[in-house]
């Protein structure tokens, strides 16, 4: 079966009274749901004058993310589909105040009311058609229209999604600037597979600098929503005289895996996030003729 | 729920052009206490619905607040007022009782707190 829970079940039904369960006994769920929500906050970019704000929690779930904005002194307002996630957040005495609905029919809020969303792992859901009456488009549609609706302007949502293909991101976003927000997809590790999270950060009103979208972690200053193309360039282009070189000699040249070899695959797993001893003067030293 | 959710709640079926506010069925409303806050009290006050929010308040059995909106400034200055203003915005919860839509009179549910937003196919 698929490890992606979006093509298990609706929402609804996939987090039932077990799966939400999973939400309070798993110390590994929670460290990571606290650590996105951590990042959020970060790229919400709220003004540092300790002024409490009033945020939206779109798929609250259990109240793991909401938890992390109380730690940071803001009132907020949870959105979830789920009744047994909401069960459990109630068991867990979360400070925000909890709905139960459907982000996919829109969000019921007054326009302008709200100073910044956050979501984890939660939109990629809207791409799923679960019944009948469900059509993606029309979903994302409702959904960004009544976000931007009623965010204050000026303000950021910030939602950590998990497309499945390029195509689902494509769609997400284009949705996103078709209701009118201005922003762009940030990318954390986007070298490795597993630390690898897209951030979509969506700021209400039109594009200007103070909207730009700040870059993503452990990528090397490269530009973020375009890690795609950027890969690796020098290996793109194919040198035409190694092409005519006669075999033998590139044989001789491939003698065993020197320092530089070494050097390349620990910054590569460097990359991807991975723990990698520091470069040292012993660092694919020759060994001893004795061995 | 607390009435500052409320007073961002609307009615978000579809053909609805004035869903605010939503009416309130009170059935328990219970008090938690919660430490005051200046900052977010004059933070939040421009966005919040005066009519709406003190009808609400008295439909929840709290009637110390002014029926009209109250000048910014005082704000600033009366502790006793943002005493009031935190403790029906932030400590009055509905814990169980029903929201109804001003214009079509659908009733949403609260229960166990949670108040059930979710709309019906032909409603969206």
């Amino acid at each position: 079966m698929s490890s992606r829970p979006e093509l298990q079940a609706p929402p609804e039904i996939f987090y039932d009274d077990s799966e939400a369960r999973k939400y309070t006994s798993s110390s590994r769920i929670a460290e990571i749901q606290a650590k996105l929500s951590e990042r959020a906050l970060e790229l919400l970019a709220l003004p540092d004058d300790g002024v409490p704000r009033l945020l939206l929690d779109i798929g609250c779930g259990s109240g793991l993310s909401g938890e992390t904005i109380t730690e940071n002194g803001h009132q907020w307002i949870g959105l979830d589909i789920s009744p047994s996630m909401l069960n459990v957040a109630l068991q867990n005495e979360v400070e925000g105040d909890l709905l139960l609905g459907d982000m996919g029919q829109g969000l019921g809020l007054r326009p302008g009311v709200i100073d910044g969303a956050i979501s984890i792992s939660a939109v990629q859901w809207l791409c799923n058609a679960d019944k009948s009456s469900h059509e993606p488009r029309l979903r994302l549609k409702a959904f960004f229209g009544s976000l931007y609706r009623c965010l204050a302007r000026g303000a950021r949502a910030v939602l950590q999604v998990y497309p499945e293909n390029l195509a689902q991101r494509e769609l997400i976003l284009s949705y996103a600037m078709r209701a009118g927000f201005a922003g762009g997809v940030v990318v954390d590790f986007p070298h490795s597979t597993k630390r690898r999270k897209e951030y979509l950060v969506l700021t209400c009103g039109p594009p200007s600098l103070s909207t730009a979208v700040p870059g993503g972690k452990g990528e090397d200053g490269e530009s973020c929503s375009d890690d795609e193309s950027s890969g690796d360039e020098e290996n793109q282009t194919v040198s035409i005289s190694d092409r005519h070189r006669p075999r033998k000699k590139q044989k001789i040249n491939k003698k065993g895996k020197d320092r530089g070899w070494v050097l390349k695959k620990k910054e590569q797993m460097r990359r991807k996030g991975n723990v990698v001893p520091p470069d040292t003067k012993y660092t694919a030293r020759k060994r001893k003729a004795r061995f | 729920m607390r009435l500052l959710t409320h007073n961002m709640l609307s009615c978000n079926i579809k053909g609805v052009t004035n869903g605010f506010p939503l009416r309130i069925e009170a059935e328990k409303v219970v008090e938690k206490q919660l430490e005051i806050n200046h900052d977010f009290l004059r933070n939040i006050f421009p966005k919040i619905d005066w009519k709406a929010f003190s009808d609400a308040s008295r439909i929840m059995g709290y009637h110390e607040l002014p029926e009209e909106p109250p000048e910014p400034s005082v704000l600033e200055s009366d502790a006793e007022f943002l005493g009031k203003f935190h403790h029906a915005l932030l400590e009055l919860h509905l814990e169980e009782g029903a929201l109804i839509c001003p214009e079509t009179g659908r009733k949403f549910p609260v229960s166990k707190g949670i108040p059930n937003m979710l709309l019906l196919e032909d409603e969206v």
